[in-house]
C-alpha cells in the first residue's frame, strides 16, 4: 500500500497536526522557561534583569510551596484512594444482574458531565454550608452541632468534591473492563471448585489490575491541575490551607503579577507531570503494539 | 456473564445499586429540584423535597437579569467550534497514520499525546501575556484556538483508534473490483469512518463544555462561556440558591444529555484506547 507517492501525501496529511502541536509545546514553553530566570513583574516596569535560578530558589524555599506540594499529593491521593476503592466496588454491584441496570448505570455517570464549577459550588452552597446546607441540617437533626466544611476541613471538603466528579470515570471505565471478562474461565474455575473470594483474587483481580492502572494515572494527570474547584469554594485558604501547585502558580502570576515567580513555579509543576506522565505513556504505548 | 442467579439475590444487589445510583446522582437531583423554588424555600429548615410550589421564576429570572444567553453561546461556539477545526485537522493525520503507518507513526502518536500531559500552569504566563499583546484576550477566537490545541490530541487518538478497525481487506477487495481512489474513499472508507467521527466529535464537544482552566482565565464579560458564567456565584449577595440551581441546570442539561449518549465512547476516548 505504501508507494513513494502516498508517503509523500500521508507526510503531508500529518504535518498540519504535528507543526501545530509543536509550535504548541516550544512556543509557550520556552517562553516560560526564559521567563523563569527574569526579575519579571507586572507591577515593576522597567528593565527585566537575568537572576538565574534566584526565581526557583524563591519559590522552592516558600513555605506557601511546601504547603502546596504536600496539599497536591493529598489531593491527589485522597481522590484516588475514593476512586478507585469506590469505583471497583461499584464496578463489582453493576456488574450483577439487576434491574434497570440501564438507568442506574445512567445516574451514576452523570456527576462526570458536570462541569467543574457547577459542582463546586452546588457542593459548597447547597450541601456544606453550615446554615443552609443539608449537611448541616442533617446534622443539627441528629443532634450535633453543624459543621463548616470549607472553613474547618477546606482541603477534605474540596477531595469530596473532586471525587465526586471522578468517581463516574473510575466506575465506568472498571465496569468495562469486568465486563470484557473472559466467562468461560470463571465457569471453569467454578466447576473446579473455586469459591466466590478466591475467583475473585485469581481472576478478577489479576484482569482489572490493567484497567486500575490506567484510572490512576490518567486520573493523577487531571487531579494534578484541579483548579476550578478551588478558585469557586476555598480560594486556596483559609491562608494555604487548599493551596495546590496549580493554584499556587496560578496565585503567583495572576493575582500578584510575579512573571518570574509563577514561571519557575510552572516549569516545577511541568517536572512533577512529567514524571507521571513517563509511566502513562509507557502503558499507553505496550498497548499499541498488542 | 449468563450466570443463573436466586431471585432473592437478585433483588438484594438490584435494591443496593439502586441506592448506590440514587446517593452519587442525589446532587443533581437536588439542584434540579431546587432550580423551580422560591429563594425562601430553597433554604427552607427542614428542607422541602417535593412538596412545594413549583415556580419557573428563576429561569425567567436567570434569562431576563444576566445575559445568560450570550454565556450559553458562548459555550456552544467555543466547544463545537475547537471540536470541529480539530477535526479538520485530525482527520488527515489520524487518517495517514492508520492506512499509511510509517517506521515513525508510533513515535508521532506518543508524541502527540505526551503534549496532553503538559500542565496547563505550565504555559499559563506566556499565553496569558501573548492573549493580551494580541488582542485576543475575552475573545471567543482565542478560546477556540487553545482549546483546538490542547484536545487535538485526543481527537488524533480517538480517530486513529476507530480508523484502525476499519479493515485494509475491503480497500483490496474492492480494489480488485476496480475501484477507483476517489470510489473508494466516497464509498468504502467514508461510511466505515462516520460513527467514529461522530463520536469523536461528541466527546471533545463534551470535553470543551466543561474545561474549566483556560476559560476561567482568558474570559472577562464578553466571551465567558457557562463555566465562567457559573463561577461569578461564588461571590453573591443574598439569597440566591434557587437562581444559582436553575443557572446551573440550564448549564449541565445538554451535555449531560450528550454525555449519556456518549458512553461507551466515553471510555476508550478518555483511556487512548487502553481499554476498549
Amino acid at each position: 500500500m505504501a508507494t513513494k507517492h502516498s508517503r509523500a501525501a500521508s507526510r503531508l496529511m500529518i504535518s498540519p497536526a504535528v507543526l501545530l502541536l509543536l509550535g504548541w509545546m516550544i512556543v509557550p514553553l520556552s517562553m516560560t522557561i526564559y521567563f523563569s530566570f527574569l526579575n519579571y513583574n507586572l507591577l515593576m516596569p522597567g528593565a527585566h534583569n537575568f537572576i538565574g535560578f534566584d526565581n526557583y530558589k524563591y519559590f522552592l524555599t516558600d513555605p506557601a510551596f511546601t504547603t502546596a506540594l504536600v496539599n497536591t499529593l493529598v489531593l491527589v491521593g485522597g481522590v484516588l484512594l475514593i476512586t478507585t476503592v469506590g469505583g471497583t466496588l461499584l464496578a463489582l454491584l453493576l456488574d450483577q444482574p439487576i434491574w434497570g441496570q440501564g438507568i442506574v448505570r445512567v445516574l451514576v455517570i452523570a456527576p462526570f458531565f458536570v462541569m467543574p464549577t457547577v459542582s463546586a459550588l452546588v457542593w459548597k452552597n447547597m450541601f456544606m454550608n453550615p446554615v443552609n446546607g443539608l449537611f448541616g441540617w442533617i446534622a443539627t437533626s441528629l443532634g450535633l452541632p453543624p459543621f463548616d466544611f470549607l472553613a474547618h476541613a477546606p482541603l477534605f471538603s474540596v477531595i469530596l468534591i473532586v471525587a465526586w466528579q471522578w468517581l463516574p470515570f473510575s466506575t465506568l471505565i472498571l465496569l468495562t473492563a469486568l465486563q470484557s471478562l473472559d466467562s468461560e474461565q470463571m465457569e471453569a474455575a467454578e466447576m473446579d471448585g473455586a469459591g466466590a473470594i478466591s475467583r475473585f483474587i485469581h481472576i478478577t483481580v489479576p484482569h482489572l489490575a490493567r484497567a486500575t492502572t490506567v484510572v490512576i494515572l490518567i486520573q493523577t494527570i487531571f487531579l494534578l491541575s484541579v483548579f476550578a474547584e478551588i478558585l469557586v469554594t476555598t480560594n486556596g485558604g483559609p491562608g494555604t490551607a487548599s493551596t495546590n501547585l496549580t493554584y499556587l502558580v496560578y496565585a503567583q502570576s495572576l493575582l500578584q503579577f510575579d512573571v518570574g515567580g509563577g514561571s519557575a513555579g510552572g516549569i516545577i509543576a511541568v517536572i512533577l507531570a512529567n514524571i507521571v506522565a513517563i509511566f502513562l505513556m509507557r502503558m499507553i504505548g505496550k498497548n499499541l503494539d498488542a | 456473564m449468563a450466570r443463573r442467579v436466586s431471585t432473592r439475590r437478585r433483588v438484594i444487589v438490584t435494591a443496593l445499586a439502586w441506592a448506590m445510583a440514587f446517593l452519587i446522582f442525589f446532587p443533581i437531583l437536588w439542584t434540579f429540584l431546587t432550580s423551580f423554588k422560591t429563594e425562601g424555600e430553597a433554604v427552607a429548615t427542614p428542607p422541602h423535597f417535593l412538596f412545594f410550589n413549583w415556580t419557573l421564576e428563576n429561569y425567567i429570572e436567570v434569562n431576563e437579569r444576566s445575559d445568560y444567553f450570550l454565556h450559553f453561546m458562548n459555550s456552544v461556539v467555543i466547544s463545537v467550534g475547537s471540536t470541529v477545526l480539530g477535526l479538520i485537522i485530525a482527520i488527515p493525520a489520524a487518517w495517514s497514520m492508520a492506512f499509511v503507518p510509517g517506521k515513525r507513526t508510533k513515535d508521532v502518536l506518543m508524541w502527540m499525546l505526551s503534549t496532553k500531559m503538559l500542565p496547563p500552569v505550565g504555559v499559563l504566563i506566556p499565553i496569558f501575556l501573548l492573549f493580551k499583546n494580541t488582542g485576543l484576550m475575552d475573545t471567543r477566537t482565542g478560546l477556540v484556538i487553545i482549546l483546538t490545541l490542547i484536545n487535538l490530541p485526543i481527537i488524533v487518538w480517538m480517530l486513529y483508534t476507530y480508523f484502525k478497525e476499519i479493515p485494509g481487506e475491503i480497500l483490496e477487495a474492492a480494489r480488485m473490483d476496480g475501484a477507483g481512489l476517489r470510489e473508494e474513499v466516497i464509498h468504502i472508507l467514508t461510511p466505515m469512518a462516520v460513527p467514529g467521527i461522530a463520536s469523536t466529535l461528541l466527546l471533545n464537544v463534551i470535553l470543551a463544555w466543561n474545561e474549566a482552566f483556560w476559560t476561567l482565565n482568558l474570559t472577562a464579560a464578553n466571551a465567558a462561556p457557562l463555566t465562567a458564567f457559573i463561577a461569578s456565584y461564588s461571590s453573591p449577595e443574598g439569597l440566591f440558591y434557587a437562581k444559582l440551581s436553575a443557572a446551573s441546570m440550564m448549564a449541565i442539561a445538554p451535555i449531560l444529555i450528550l454525555g449519556w449518549f456518549s458512553q461507551k465512547q466515553l471510555v476508550r476516548g478518555l483511556t487512548f484506547g487502553a481499554v476498549k
